[in-house]
C-alpha cells in the first residue's frame, strides 16, 4: 500500500534532493527501511549503529508521533503520510 | 554583562493609556479582541527575546509596535554585513555595533513609550535564571542547540512560557513550550544531534524572508499569550515549507518520561549545555579531523615559483560561482564516486570556504591512498585575508 514519506530540508541532500518518496509499506519501519535502502546515505542520519531511531529525529504518521503509537511497528494504510522531523537549531551559520 | 535600560525608573502596573498611546494603538483598541483591556495587558507585559537576529528582528519590531511594555533583548553578537539580508532591524550603518544596542535604538525609535533593555551578553547557565525571572514570556530566537536546551530548561524551572521558533534554509518550526500541562522542548527532542550530524556548510544558508515569517508567527503567539485569547500553539508543532508554500501541523504530547518535565524529573538545575551538545562553544568548534595543512601564503609562494599543484575545490557549484581559486571542483559529497578525477601523480591542495569540509576531503583522500594531500588552512576566507583581498568573502 503506497505511503508517502516526507523528507525534510536538512536530509534532502542525502535523498537525491527529493522532498518526498512513496513506498508500499505496511508499517513505518518498512517504509523507512525502503527509504534507507534506496538512499543509503540517509541511514546514519535516521538510525543509530544498532538500528534504533535517533533521538533527535521524530517520525509522524499523519499528525501523530509514532513514539505514542506502536513506534516503528505502527501500521500504515494507503494514503498515509509519514513525516521525518529532525531538530533544527538555526541553519543560518556557515563554515 | 552590560545592560542598558531606556527608562531607568522602576515600573508599576499601568492603569491606563495616555492620549498619545490611545492614538498610537487605535487599530488595536477598536477591535474587541484587544480593546483597552488587552492593550493594557500588552503595556504591562514583559517579554524577553533571546537573540536579536533573523527571528528576533520581526519579533522585536512587532512586539515593540504592539506596545509590549517591557522588552529585553539578549544578544552578545555584533552586526555584520551578512546579517543584513534578513535581520531587518539593522541598517548598513549598524554594521560593527552590538546587536542588542542597535536593536534597542531601532525599537525605541519605533516606540519610545516602552522600556527596552539591551542585554549585551551571552545567555549562560550562570545568568539565565536571573535574567528570566523579570519577564513573563521568553521567546527563543537563537540559532544553536546549546542555547535552545538552556532556554527550555530555564523556562521549565521557572514555569515560564517559551515561544519557540527555528529555521533551516526554507523550512521553519514554531510552537509554544513551557505551558502548564504542555510539552517542553525535551519532550519533543530528548537530545540534540551529535556535532558530526548537524548539517554542514554545504547545506547552510537561509532564505531571508523565512525568519521574517517564522518570527512574525512567534510574535503573534506571544501577543495571544499576553491577551489570553485565541488558540495558541501549545501541543502543536507548526511546520512551514516556504518553497512548497505549505503549512502543516503535528501533535506534540507531553512525554511522561521527559527528564525535564516528566513525572520523574532528573534535571533539577541548569547544566553545561555545550558539553550536553558535544560542542565547546559555537565560536570555535573543534575540527573533526586533523590533517596536514598549508597556509595561504605558503600556497601562493609555491604557485608563484611554478610548483605543479592540483587545486581541489570541494565546495558546491553555486559557491564556486561566487568566487574561486580556479581549482578542480568536486563537491565533498561527490568525492567518493569522482575520486578518479583527482590526479594522484601531483601534489594536491584541497580547499573549501573555511577549511572544514576540505579537511574531511584530505582525510578521505589519505585513507584512499593519496600520499601528498594538504588542506588549505582557513580556506578561501583566509586566502582573501592573507593573499588576495579582491576575492569576495561570503
Amino acid at each position: 500500500m503506497p505511503v508517502k514519506v516526507m523528507i525534510p530540508a536538512p536530509l534532502r541532500p542525502y535523498a537525491g534532493k527529493r522532498d518526498s518518496a512513496e513506498f508500499n509499506a505496511g508499517t513505518v519501519g518498512e517504509a523507512l527501511s525502503h527509504l534507507t535502502t534506496q538512499y543509503a546515505d540517509l541511514r546514519k542520519h535516521l538510525f543509530t549503529e544498532d538500528g534504533r531511531l535517533r533521538s533527535f529525529v521524530n517520525v509522524y504518521v499523519n499528525d501523530e508521533d509514532i513514539r505514542y503509537l506502536a513506534k516503528e511497528n505502527t501500521a500504515t494504510k494507503d494514503g498515509d503520510t509519514i513525516s521525518i522531523i529532525p531538530s533544527i537549531a538555526g541553519g543560518c551559520c556557515c563554515c | 554583562m552590560a545592560t542598558t535600560t531606556q527608562t531607568p525608573t522602576g515600573r508599576k502596573p499601568a492603569a491606563g493609556l495616555s492620549k498619545e498611546e490611545i492614538l498610537r494603538y487605535s487599530r488595536h483598541l477598536i477591535m474587541p479582541e484587544v480593546g483597552m483591556e488587552g492593550q493594557l495587558k500588552l503595556k504591562n507585559a514583559k517579554v524577553l527575546l533571546i537573540g536579536t537576529g533573523g527571528l528576533g528582528a520581526p519579533l522585536g519590531l512587532y512586539l515593540a509596535a504592539a506596545g509590549v511594555g517591557k522588552l529585553g533583548l539578549v544578544d552578545f553578537d555584533v552586526v555584520d554585513f551578512t546579517n543584513l539580508q534578513r535581520q531587518v532591524t539593522f541598517g548598513t550603518s549598524d554594521v560593527g555595533k552590538p546587536k542588542s544596542q542597535a536593536a534597542r535604538a531601532r525599537l525605541s525609535n519605533l516606540n519610545p513609550d516602552i522600556q527596552i533593555d539591551a542585554i549585551e551578553a551571552q545567555l549562560t547557565s550562570a545568568n539565565a535564571l536571573e535574567l528570566f525571572k523579570d519577564y513573563d514570556i521568553i521567546v527563543d530566537g537563537t540559532d544553536n542547540f546549546p542555547t535552545r536546551y538552556l532556554v527550555n530548561d530555564a523556562c521549565i524551572l521557572l514555569g515560564k512560557p517559551n515561544v519557540y521558533g527555528s529555521i533551516f534554509r526554507f523550512e521553519g518550526q514554531v510552537t509554544v513550550f513551557g505551558m502548564p500541562d504542555g510539552p517542553c522542548y525535551r519532550c519533543l527532542y530528548p537530545e540534540p544531534p551529535p556535532p558530526g550530524l548537524v548539517p554542514s556548510c554545504a547545506e547552510g544558508g537561509v532564505l531571508g524572508v523565512l525568519p521574517g515569517i517564522v518570527g512574525s508567527i512567534q510574535a503573534m503567539e506571544t501577543i495571544k499569550l499576553i491577551l489570553g485569547s485565541g488558540d495558541h500553539l501549545m501541543g502543536r508543532l507548526l511546520l512551514f515549507d516556504a518553497l512548497g508554500m505549505r503549512f502543516r501541523e503535528l501533535k506534540l504530547r507531553r512525554n511522561p518520561k521527559c527528564p525535564m518535565c516528566g513525572v520523574n524529573r532528573v534535571i533539577t538545575e541548569l547544566i553545561d549545555y555545550y558539553e550536553f551538545c558535544g560542542v565547546r562553544g559555537e565560536e570555535a568548534p573543534a575540527p573533526n579531523v586533523q590533517v596536514p595543512e598549508i597556509t595561504p601564503r605558503e600556497l601562493k609562494s609555491r604557485l608563484d615559483r611554478g610548483d605543479d599543484l592540483f587545486i581541489l575545490d570541494v565546495r558546491e557549484p553555486h559557491e564556486f560561482q561566487i568566487c574561486n581559486l580556479k581549482g578542480h571542483l568536486i563537491p565533498l559529497g561527490e568525492l567518493p564516486r569522482r575520486v578518479h578525477e583527482v590526479d594522484s601523480s601531483r601534489e594536491i591542495v584541497a580547499h573549501c570556504r573555511s577549511g572544514k569540509r576540505s579537511a574531511e576531503a584530505v582525510d578521505f583522500l589519505r585513507k584512499a591512498g593519496f600520499r601528498k594531500v594538504l588542506n588549505l588552512k582557513g580556506g578561501i576566507l583566509a586566502w582573501s585575508d592573507e593573499v588576495d583581498p579582491s576575492l569576495p568573502k561570503y
